[in-house]
């Protein structure tokens, strides 16, 4: 990203983002205080959000929802109806963001081509729970969340996790679950992540409709070539990992290279973190030796869904040459063809699309980061740098070349750093996030990691004692 | 209500669980403040098959501890004071969430310069009072279970609210 890109990137506000922005402010706030005493203004704001749907298919059914709601009859139905339109809303706000940022970065991005949806999973009963769960909690609002209707979740969430076509699900809720119950007393919480949590609220309700959840990424094709790896993007709450290993594929047979991504999720518990996350991902060992060593892969007929996600398969995988992301990302990732979003995938917080971004000057200021790029401002979110990898805040302000992910929240773009260049005590450093993939590399780190002993495998032998008696 | 928190409370990735720092699970793989009790299950240092399950009160500062079999901690007769399994899970959950959380959730005032879990036991005042261990156990067997279910390489993208933040380090 040169200074030319960024400057077209932040050239002024979008039209309608704001407004639809506020219409959803509206929607959450209703959430905070629950619909079964919704008032004159939170009534009038899930009417406002109604009104906007007007013109497009869920208009008069969000209309009819928004008016039996505020009269007090809040049925299932009426629940599904709003939570897609606040996500219709959500679903044109990413478009116009992705729009100016595609058109900003000259990324040109594969059209989306509906693939048949897949079978159903055919666990009614369970989505049946899930939803009713979702229906208790908007009736009770945040502030009336307690103890008893948190744990309610609890057997179907137990539930859920056994049934893979249903990870998605089962994750979402977990990771929703434990901030309730580690924010209550709700109702006395000095402040509330009310977009947060009604953008979680809103999403479970809409993969827990009945049937397969329409428009969810589907596989598209088989694919073979080099695989170069830009960097790796990590995610976690206290009862979830997930990898997601950002790359260009050159298909084998020659074509378009294109941008695609690799995850792996695995489940754990809140006390393994740091680079212990990585030996729960161990299953994987190709993936994570090309991250550590920095090396290409040959893949080989690996499924890529229509979303530009490969499910990964080790075993069709072989490690290759030496490559170094940043060269990946100077050379190829200009021409590289991005992949089309799967409609129920749009959403401002899974922007994150890879960028290589250097001659900047870093400046910190009380803890925030930002690089100068020919006189325009890049906020860089050094919150975002996972703890089990190498990155610093003091590493990203002392570097002088990034390869990061562009994302958007909270009305404004950031760059979140998956590797740097730096210099430090006048040396070159290179940094990646995916470089303790097979065990910390760091002198001090290794031997924490020493002292604390192998949390994953400690946890493992008390399962094995104590789960099969 | 001030600029800063509207900003916070319209952003979709905050952070809303604080983070859990890293520890030695060997003794103590289980630490929890919930149910209204700081509990865990301690592992017995005599016996690799027994483990220990123990817990204070909020508010109350009652103690108990047993095995997972219900029966009473030998080392905890009435109107004693608290056992070193209820010393090793005090102390771990200092390590994990760190002593203020843990006072905050117990409600225990402790001085300004305190800092491990003994002087967190000391400034309690509670009475033995069995709690069920059952309940404590089949969470810390739902907790083990997790490490049981398999992996997918099928991408999660609802993990995006969920970013891994390194504020621990």
């Amino acid at each position: 990203m040169l200074a030319v890109n960024l400057s077209e990137l932040l050239d002024g506000p979008l039209p309608g983002v704001e407004e639809a922005l506020d219409l959803v402010a509206g929607f959450d706030d209703a959430l905070v205080h629950g619909l079964s005493r919704l008032g004159e203004d939170r009534a009038a704001a899930l009417a406002a959000l109604a009104g906007a749907l007007a013109a497009g298919p869920l208009g008069v059914r969000a209309g009819e929802a928004a008016e039996k709601i505020a009269a007090g009859s809040v049925a299932d139905e009426h629940l599904s109806v709003l939570a897609g339109g606040r996500a219709a809303l959500f679903g044109a706000v990413h478009d116009a963001l992705l729009g100016r940022l595609d058109g900003a970065l000259g990324r040109a991005r594969g059209p989306w081509e509906a693939s048949p949806s897949a079978a159903s999973p055919g666990a009614d009963n369970l989505l049946a729970g899930c939803r009713s769960w979702l229906h208790e909690l908007a009736i009770a609002g945040w502030r009336g969340v307690d103890h008893d209707l948190v744990s309610a979740a609890d057997q179907t969430i137990e539930a859920l996790l056994a049934v893979p076509e249903l990870r998605r699900t089962a994750v979402l809720l977990d990771g929703l679950a434990a901030e309730l119950r580690a924010s209550s007393p709700i109702a006395t919480m000095e402040r509330l992540p009310a977009r947060r949590w009604a953008d979680l609220w809103t999403r479970a309700l809409l993969l827990s409709q009945p049937g397969a959840p329409a428009g969810a990424p589907q596989p598209a094709a088989t694919v073979s070539g080099r695989l170069l790896i830009l960097g790796v993007d990590v995610h976690e709450h206290a009862t979830a990992v997930q990898i997601q290993v950002h790359a260009v594929l050159e298909p084998a047979g020659g074509g378009t290279s294109r941008l695609v991504r690799a995850s792996v999720a695995a489940p754990k518990v809140d006390t393994i973190v740091g680079p212990a996350l990585w030996r729960l991902l161990q299953w994987h060992p190709v993936l994570l030796g090309a991250l550590a060593e920095h090396r290409s892969l040959d893949i080989t007929d690996q499924p890529l869904l229509d979303s530009g996600d490969l499910v990964w398969h080790d075993d069709r995988a072989e490690a290759g040459e030496p490559a170094d992301p940043f060269t990946t990302a100077r050379v190829l990732l200009g021409g590289a063809l991005a992949p089309a979003v799967p409609p129920l995938d749009r959403h401002p917080v899974r922007i994150s699309e890879p960028v290589l971004v250097e001659g900047y000057t870093a400046t910190t200021d009380g803890g925030e980061v930002t690089f100068d790029l020919g006189g325009q401002a890049l906020a860089v979110d050094v919150e975002r740098l996972p703890s089990c990898g190498p990155l610093t805040p003091e590493l990203v302000a002392a570097s002088t070349a990034c390869v990061g992910l562009v994302r958007w929240d909270g009305g404004r773009w950031a760059l979140q750093p998956l590797a740097v260049q730096a210099m430090v005590k006048r040396k070159p450093v290179t940094a990646h996030n995916g470089d303790w993939a097979l065990g910390p590399t760091d002198p001090k780190v290794m031997k924490a990691e020493a002292k604390a002993g192998d949390s994953v495998a400690v946890l493992r032998e008390r399962a094995g004692r104590l789960l099969r008696r | 209500m001030n600029a800063e928190t509207s900003a916070w409370e319209r952003r979709s990735t905050v952070r809303v669980v604080p983070p859990v720092r890293p520890r030695k699970l060997a003794k103590v793989p289980f630490v929890e403040l919930a149910d209204g009790r700081l509990q865990g299950v301690v592992s017995s240092g005599s016996d690799i098959e027994r483990v220990y399950v123990s817990s204070f009160t909020t508010g109350t500062h009652a103690y108990s501890c047993s095995t997972n079999n219900n029966r009473p901690c030998g080392a905890l007769p009435s109107g004693s004071s608290p056992c070193k399994h209820l010393h090793l899970l005090a102390t771990e959950a200092v390590l994990q969430y760190g002593i203020d959380r843990v006072a905050r959730y117990l409600r225990v005032d402790i001085d300004d310069d305190a800092a491990t879990g003994a002087e967190l036991v000391h400034s309690m005042n509670g009475q033995v009072e069995r709690a069920p261990a059952a309940t404590v156990f089949s969470r810390f067997l739902r907790h083990l279970n997790y490490l049981e279910i398999p992996d997918t390489t099928t991408p999660i993208p609802e993990m995006h609210w969920f970013p891994a933040l390194g504020a621990t380090r």
